[in-house]
């Protein structure tokens, strides 16, 4: 009896971009040789919003709205990064309450975020329990933002020449809460996770990302950091005071997904620690600047004055001009480098605002990770890179 | 709470008792019990997330399944903003689902298209899809959502789910 | 009114700056135009010197700019700068702790620039993005293609000139003629 031989060809798949998985609507097309995948090739566009045109169209004050949506996880560190932008273009000096308040509220963030990536990274590999304990911390958290602004998440608080409104009372109140019970509960995720034998077996050893690859692909934040690549905004080019605060980078060295977990998990405890240090110098006075040509004046003095009754008039109708310049201002967010190139032309409205958005280059280094390795690792890897679709495709 | 009976009984049976038509309570049935789909597309689908996380705990409602196939989901959550590029999809997914089907237009940008009115985003998903409830708000707190999937479980129970329609 | 059209700068350091001096030590007549404003040095060039000014930088080893943070482009229109569009390509250095600027200008009929891709990878989807929104294309570029905007569209939205459909408009997803399509198996 002949024995026939079957003909072997590479299956093409297709995943996404509707998938619970995918962080987003991110489309992955896999060429599988069985279950090895020999490439992966992301398409993105599919939440391609047009915010860098929405930039050039509005004024100033009324960006910051749109850049809360961008990395929606993370929607103080977008206002952060946009303000400083704008700020160095424009000069102002930013009140300290105000850029001590811009530290506490930028830290709670990199925490929010961390724990929503914690949760559905961990609910992707069928950690469930894990989804809901970080939701868990993370309501009290966005309860805090709720407080100072009105909005859970896209709280627009942000903004250039300081804070939206002052903070409200009983703000250190409710941090000093959450910073009391948070790291009890960062314990709780650590046990349930760092020694958990299914998940180191199913981490260690996989998506590997080696240094020089990180740098040639642009990669930064955890993700580079866990490759062994020690590059943190706040630590060598500090902005918002963050040279006073005494804070450890976390670097790792074996830059797979247990690595890039174990970064995460500890830059929660250090943002908890910077809280903490923020709470204690955190200052009475204004919240936003006293330049009446950027800030509004406050409302008591528009009965009296006919200039504050002017500056609010011009403010409130065209809103405030920068210079003209172009600077790269950079920030650390949760996921890594996020630049903002601004180029103003002395008018009301920016002329070019490029977000350079990490998740967009930590993508890139997704085939890079994938290639060669099984594809029900797949999910894990999307994961621990943390990218978020809407900074991806902006 | 949340319990919505067939209000209207007209039929009765041969003996004077009151009968429930089996399809109200099919209605009944389904209202309670809606599958959502697991399509976030951005800062809404956080917001949902949280709906179904221990807070707002949306399985009370009977939305507990989130289900990742079109195919075994009867609401479509269109939870974020809807781009030129992913309206086919949107479409085509609203396709597979099998009747009987409800769309909830989740936020702003789902709505009306929301802060974005440009070349790049879709003003509206009922563009695309046929929407059954709106629920305003960037992004709605997960109150807001949960008052949707009430306001949509009555509706279901008290018209139907107009089988084999579009 | 105060003037608002000058270049922000830095109060001028009384020796010149170290990264300035050896790009200009080494590019002199090449390099158009250098200057450094908040700490970031901008360098313009001619598109034929970019990869030597890119690589130079990175493998220079009192420089060390190894790290391509980001690439954008930017239209000059409405400022009447010529030529019309702009690379914009960012580079960090881990050694000396700052990001420095290159630009190359293009003009719109001749809107080619060559890819950093053979040097950095990572310059792959950065460079799409350009030529998506743009539509300045990148020499020897592996996948010169859309990589944000839906694959059939033929305009680049973040030109000056761009004129935003109204809606319904010949571009705009149509479920009708989608399902058309569909069934006609197109």
């Amino acid at each position: 009896m002949a024995v026939r031989t079957i003909e072997e060809q590479n299956l093409v798949l297709n995943m996404g971009p509707q998938h619970p998985s995918t962080h987003g609507v991110l489309r992955l097309v896999l060429e599988l040789d069985g279950e090895t995948v020999v490439s992966c090739k992301p398409v993105i566009g599919y939440l391609h919003t047009g915010f860098e045109k929405m930039f050039e169209q509005k004024t100033y004050w009324q960006g910051v709205t749109y850049s809360d949506r961008m990395d929606y996880l993370a929607p103080l560190s977008n206002n952060l990064g946009y303000s400083l932008a704008v700020e160095k273009l424009l000069d102002v000096e930013i009140p300290p309450r105000a850029t001590v308040g811009r530290v506490i509220l930028a830290e709670l963030t990199r925490i929010a975020s961390h724990l929503v990536w914690l949760g559905t990274q961990a609910m992707d590999m069928g950690a469930m329990s894990v989804f809901l304990y970080c939701f868990r911390e993370r309501e009290r958290i966005l309860d805090i933002f709720e407080m100072c602004s009105g909005q859970r998440m896209m709280c627009s608080y942000i903004r250039p020449g300081g804070l939206a409104y002052d903070l409200p009372h009983g703000f250190e109140e409710a941090v000093q809460a959450v910073l009391d019970i948070m790291p009890e509960r960062i314990d709780e995720y650590e046990a349930l996770l760092t020694k958990n034998g299914i998940w180191r077996d199913r981490t260690i050893g996989i998506g590997v990302l080696r240094l020089e690859d990180a740098i040639r692909l642009c990669v930064t934040g955890p993700n580079l950091r866990a490759s062994g690549g020690s590059l943190d905004v706040r630590r060598d080019r500090p902005y918002c005071g963050y040279e006073e605060y005494d804070f450890d980078v976390i670097v790792g060295e074996r830059g797979d997904i247990y690595e890039r977990y174990l970064v995460r998990v500890r830059e929660m405890r250090e943002s908890v620690k910077i809280i903490q240090q923020a709470l204690k110098r955190l200052p009475d006075g204004p919240y936003v600047t006293s330049d009446r040509k950027v800030a509004f004046p406050p409302r008591s003095e528009l009965a009296t004055s006919m200039e504050a009754l002017i500056h609010h008039f011009k403010l409130a109708t065209e809103g405030f001009r920068v210079p003209a310049g172009e600077v790269y201002s950079v920030i650390e967010s949760p996921r890594g480098e996020l630049g903002m190139y601004l180029v103003a032309d002395g008018s009301s409205k920016a002329y070019r605002l490029h977000v350079r958005a990490p998740s967009f280059a930590s993508l890139q280094a997704l085939p890079v990770i994938a290639k060669g390795a099984l594809v029900a690792d797949l999910v894990a890897m999307i994961g621990s890179l943390d990218p978020v679709l809407g900074e991806v495709d902006r | 709470m949340g319990v919505a009976m067939p209000s209207d009984a007209q039929p009765h049976r041969k003996d004077g008792a009151p009968a429930i038509l089996f399809s109200k309570l099919a209605d009944w049935g389904r209202s309670q019990s809606l599958w959502p789909m697991t399509f976030g597309l951005a800062c809404c689908a956080i917001e949902m997330m949280g709906t179904a996380a221990s807070r707002y705990d949306v399985a009370r409602f009977g939305a507990e399944v989130f289900r990742a196939s079109p195919r075994q989901s009867d609401l479509m959550i269109v939870s974020g903003r809807v781009s030129q590029k992913m309206a086919p999809i949107v479409r085509h997914l609203y396709d597979q689902m099998p009747h009987p089907k409800w769309v909830i237009a989740m936020g702003d940008c789902a709505s009306c298209g929301g802060m974005f009115n440009n070349y790049a985003i879709l003003q509206g998903v009922d563009k695309v899809v046929p929407v059954d409830v709106y629920v305003p708000g960037c992004p709605p707190r997960p109150e807001a959502l949960i008052d949707g999937i009430i306001k949509l479980q009555k509706r279901i129970a008290a018209e139907g789910s107009k089988e084999g329609e579009q | 009114m105060t003037d608002q059209t000058a270049v922000a700068e830095q109060p001028s350091a009384p020796e010149k700056d170290p990264v300035l001096a050896r790009v200009e030590e080494r590019f002199g007549e090449r390099l158009l135009e250098a200057q450094v404003t908040f700490d970031q040095p901008t360098f313009v060039v001619k598109r034929e010197d970019l990869i030597a000014l890119a690589t130079f930088l990175r493998d220079d080893p009192e420089l060390q700019f190894i790290r391509l943070s980001d690439i954008c482009g930017i239209d000059y229109l409405n400022l009447g700068k010529t030529p019309r569009f702009g690379v914009i390509y960012h580079l960090h250095s881990f050694k000396l702790n700052r990001w420095a600027r290159i630009r190359v200008q293009v003009d719109e009929d001749d809107a080619v620039v060559p890819t950093l891709t053979g040097e950095w990878p990572g310059a792959n989807w950065f460079e799409r993005e350009v030529y998506d929104l743009f539509g300045i294309e990148f020499n020897g570029h592996p996948d010169m293609t859309r990589i944000l905007t839906p694959d059939e569209w033929e305009v680049h939205p973040l030109r000056k000139d761009f004129q935003p459909p109204k809606e319904p408009h010949e571009w705009s997803f149509n479920p009708e003629q989608w399902q058309k399509a569909v069934q006609r198996g197109s």
